[in-house]
């Protein structure tokens, strides 16, 4: 039991902030009176929310770096442009579109990392230009809107997936398998880890808190599933979502790149004496950014079901206070996808509950304001009293 | 001891830490007007004291009494003991770069009428301090613009300017070449002098035994004596060492039969200049060999470019406008890179850990293999499994005291730093290793491990390279030393005609003066 809590103690970072997830979503069910957790809203809660999500996974890495990326607002509004009139002007077929709209998007990338990785200037003041160009140049492409997109565009952020599989019992039998794979493919991944650390006699984490965790986890996955399969079935942008998740998490955890980028943000010197090539490292940051707001672009105007000028206004910073909340360290070399994933989720709930009551929008900027600085708090006085001494 | 005679006692002192006795009952007294050396190990508990003394650590969070010229304190603040005249100076030294040695001088005391600062009485009060100490510089001088030696004595200058009745030096030599340590001990005598009382705190024995009146020996929290430096009996380094390590060492360096094979490293006519000030030569037509299974030194003092000759070899991490040709194996390579220079089997690991080294906020399996990530990696995918294998197999070979390769490298003393470092660059499989300060801040015991690792690569044929600023230390595991002066190689000893007093003869050689 003491080994429990000890641990708990150690790790309380990470379960803190799942559970202010989970305190947030209760507290939002009961002053909404249930209706926050009625299916249509949790399909809505992750297609209004995709975005967030996508662009946090780029911001971890260019935060964990020592970066910030201020300009990744403007380019979806940018690339959203250009998608846009792919489709409207040159009546290319939409898919061709989205290539085009990752293709900018990386050609961004290129760019805005050609000045900071080789020439040297600081991310934040290339991305400060980038911000005030991406979103100059939307607005002399875009005009204000463009509207009447093809419907299988329009079908990536408001669609769902066919029920292939049929019913049972009412429920959309492919959105229930993806959800058995994902959270089978969670257990069967955490007990291997766990094995190959047993045969090594390394440490392993108590058995009650990996399961508890486990549990936890396959109860919210179970939970989204049972919902989805009752009502709508899988959103498509939830597929996009989940496939990147784990893509990244893979990148950023197993790969010599995403060691690289944490190497980095924890000393930089450090890293330069180890032979990390820091040059190409942070370009490739920062192309993978551009590509993923080329990402965010298509899933926003696919929602919007238009290129709209002012779209992506202030995304930046919702997905840097998603990587924050999510644990990400302010000064680099800190940082997670899973966290961001959980902090973009608090950011969502937060949005989706205060305007089902109704709450207005000044208000609502300022309670998401207070959270992202109750968070940050919470981390800073968390490791002061786990630095001890 | 007569009581006016004593202007500090600190009593029964106590401080635990969550899980560590820091201090445990430690005495100290202080008599007026000595110097009263320091010594123990890493993480014996001498900066815990002085920051009990010093108010870091608030009272009420240590148990025991502090009398300061016979009157209980209880301090709450750094600012509580320097209102009664006590001043501690860290190693890390607290001055601000951009700012005038004036200014930093009077920071937080500011020379001021009604909130407006006097910069007339600021300025003179400030160069009559600074003459106090022995610095020849204008007190507009910016702090960045005075090397570490001189910003010492800009803080004891700080210090004084406080009305400092006992004065607390933290490792005060440990950055300074032999020249600075000097003047700066020559300083502590003539304020002692003055009537001010000091305690030093200090790795270097020889330095702390030749100044000090009386040294007290801490070792796992517990005071274990104080020695008296001035009475009929003559203390050594070699009794103060044992009561520091609790044990004998019967020899300071492992033994070595060296095997010297073929040439391995050669470096011909190497200048590389100032990275700002580019017509300044750092290091000048310097040439030197190392051969499989040869351990070979570098000394130097500080400015002698030693760590500058190492480091633009090492991928050109320093210098600009390099010239000069390097031969592998008999081989002409080129270094223009960090990776190029490890892919030519070539690893440096450097004098400062914390700031090159090492990633403190990482683990130590991942600062283990973060030089030779691509050993691990298939297509860019890193083998975890492998990677906490090789970490484990150095935890145990190099003997990193952890509870697990998971631990954060921040977390470790500085000896067990020092061993993530070499291992990082073992396992990069070099055949030429420079190892830079490779002892510096770390205690004896882990001393003698390290030396024992620098034999154990030499005997598996590897060629290393030692850079020190201790010349026993080269002299008791090199096999050959070079001496830098002024960034040219001013000659070479091997290990059986080399002496301190030879070395420092050839450290000292000044470059003739050309017209200019």
């Amino acid at each position: 039991m003491t080994a429990i809590r000890e641990y708990l103690g150690r790790n309380v970072r990470q379960y803190g902030i799942i559970g202010a997830l989970i305190v947030i979503v209760l507290l939002f069910q009961v002053l909404t009176n249930g209706r926050l957790l009625m299916p249509d809203n949790v399909a809505s809660l992750v297609q209004q929310n995709a975005y967030v999500m996508i662009l946090a996974i780029g911001m971890v890495m260019v935060i964990v770096a020592g970066h910030i990326d201020l300009s990744v607002g403007s380019v979806v509004a940018f690339v959203g442009g250009i998608v846009a009139i792919a489709m409207d002007k040159w009546n290319l077929p939409w898919l061709l579109a989205v290539l085009i709209g990752l293709v900018v998007g990386a050609l961004v990338g290129v760019w805005q990392g050609y000045w900071v990785a080789f020439v040297g200037i600081p991310a934040f003041i290339v991305t400060l230009a980038g911000m005030l160009i991406f979103r100059g140049l939307a607005i002399v492409l875009v005009g204000t809107t463009i509207a009447g997109l093809p419907p299988g565009f329009n079908a990536i952020s408001n669609g769902y997936l066919g029920n292939f599989l049929g019913y049972v019992a009412n429920r959309d039998m492919l959105t229930l398998t993806i959800g058995a794979l994902a959270i089978g493919g969670l257990v069967l991944t955490q007990f291997r880890a766990r094995a190959t650390l047993r045969k090594n006699d390394l440490e392993v984490e108590p058995m009650a808190a990996m399961v508890g965790k486990l549990v936890l986890f396959a109860l919210l996955l179970g939970f989204l599933t049972w919902v989805l399969s009752g009502s709508t079935g899988m959103p498509i942008v939830l597929v996009i979502v989940g496939v990147l998740i784990l893509a990244y998490t893979f990148v950023l955890g197993r790969t010599v790149f995403g060691r690289h980028i944490y190497a980095m943000g924890g000393n930089l010197n450090a890293a330069i004496m180890s032979g990390v090539n820091t040059r190409r490292v942070n370009f490739g940051i920062f192309v993978n950014m551009g590509v993923l707001a080329g990402v965010a672009a298509i899933v926003t105007t696919s929602r919007a079901g238009a290129g709209v000028a002012a779209a992506g206004d202030g995304f930046e910073l919702d997905a840097i206070a998603a990587a924050f909340i999510g644990g990400t360290a302010v000064t680099g070399g800190v940082g997670k996808v899973s966290g961001a994933m959980i902090g973009a989720l608090i950011m969502g709930v937060l949005n989706m509950g205060l305007s089902i009551m109704n709450v207005d929008p000044s208000w609502q900027k300022a309670i998401k304001g207070l959270v992202l600085l109750a968070a940050v708090a919470f981390d800073l006085v968390n490791k002061r009293r786990a630095g001890g001494r | 001891m007569s009581t006016d005679n004593v202007i500090l006692e600190m009593r029964g002192i106590s401080k635990t830490f969550p899980g560590v006795k820091a201090l445990q009952d430690v005495t100290l007294t202080v008599a007026r007007g000595e110097v009263h050396g320091i010594c123990g190990e890493n993480g014996a508990g001498k900066s815990t004291l002085m920051k009990v003394l010093s108010g870091l650590h608030p009272h009420g969070t240590y148990e025991g009494d502090i009398l300061f010229e016979a009157e209980p304190c209880e301090f709450k603040t750094i600012r509580d003991s320097e209102h009664r005249g006590i001043v501690i100076i860290h190693q890390e030294l607290a001055l601000s770069p951009y700012l005038s040695i004036a200014e930093n001088i009077f920071l937080g005391n500011e020379q001021a009428t009604r909130g407006v600062i006097d910069w007339t009485k600021t300025n003179a009060e400030a160069a009559k301090l600074l003459a106090r100490v022995g610095l020849a510089e204008r007190p507009d001088t910016k702090i960045m613009d005075i090397g570490v030696g001189k910003q010492q004595l800009v803080e004891i200058a700080k210090a004084l300017s406080k009305r400092v009745k006992l004065l607390i030096l933290d490792e005060p030599t440990a950055a300074l070449n032999d020249e600075d340590s000097a003047h700066l001990l020559d300083l502590v005598r003539s304020l002692k002098e003055q009537g001010v009382t000091s305690i030093i705190i200090s790795h270097k024995i020889n330095e702390i035994a030749a100044i000090s009146d009386a040294i007290t020996v801490i070792r796992d929290g517990k005071t274990i004596e104080t020695l008296d430096m001035r009475g009929s009996e003559k203390i050594t380094e070699e009794r103060i060492i044992r009561r520091m390590v609790g044990r004998a060492l019967d020899s300071r360096f492992p033994e070595r039969e060296s095997h010297i094979g073929a040439e391995v490293l050669r470096i011909e006519d190497w200048t590389v200049h100032h990275p700002i000030d580019q017509s300044r030569k750092v290091v000048d037509g310097a040439s030197l060999t190392v051969s499989k299974g040869e351990v070979i030194g570098l000394a130097g003092l500080m400015g002698a470019g030693r760590t500058e000759l190492a480091m633009s070899i090492f991928g050109r991490t320093y210098g600009t406008n390099i010239s000069g040709r390097i031969f592998k194996d008999g081989q002409e390579i080129q270094t223009h890179s960090v990776h190029e220079a490890i892919m030519h089997g070539i690893a440096y690991a450097t004098e400062d850990r914390k700031k090159y080294g090492l990633n403190l906020i990482d683990d130590i399996k991942r600062n283990i293999t973060s030089s030779s990530l691509g050993k691990l990696a298939r297509f860019g995918v890193v083998d975890q499994e492998e990677e906490v294998l090789v970490a484990e197999r150095y935890r145990r070979d190099m003997n990193i005291k952890t509870p697990s390769v998971d631990a954060l490298v921040g977390k470790l003393s500085g000896g067990n730093q020092q061993k993530v470092v070499l291992s990082k660059w073992i396992y990069a499989d070099p055949d030429v290793l420079i190892l830079d300060e490779p002892t510096r801040g770390i205690d004896v015991g882990a001393k003698y491990e390290i030396y024992t690792i620098i034999n154990a690569l030499a005997d598996a044929g590897k060629a290393v390279v030692v850079i020190s600023s201790e010349l026993p230390e080269l002299l008791g595991i090199c096999d050959r030393i070079y001496a830098l002066s002024q960034g040219r190689v001013t000659g070479q000893l091997p290990r059986a005609e080399a002496t301190q007093e030879s070395l420092m003869h050839l450290m000292t050689q000044e470059k003739e003066v050309t017209s200019r």
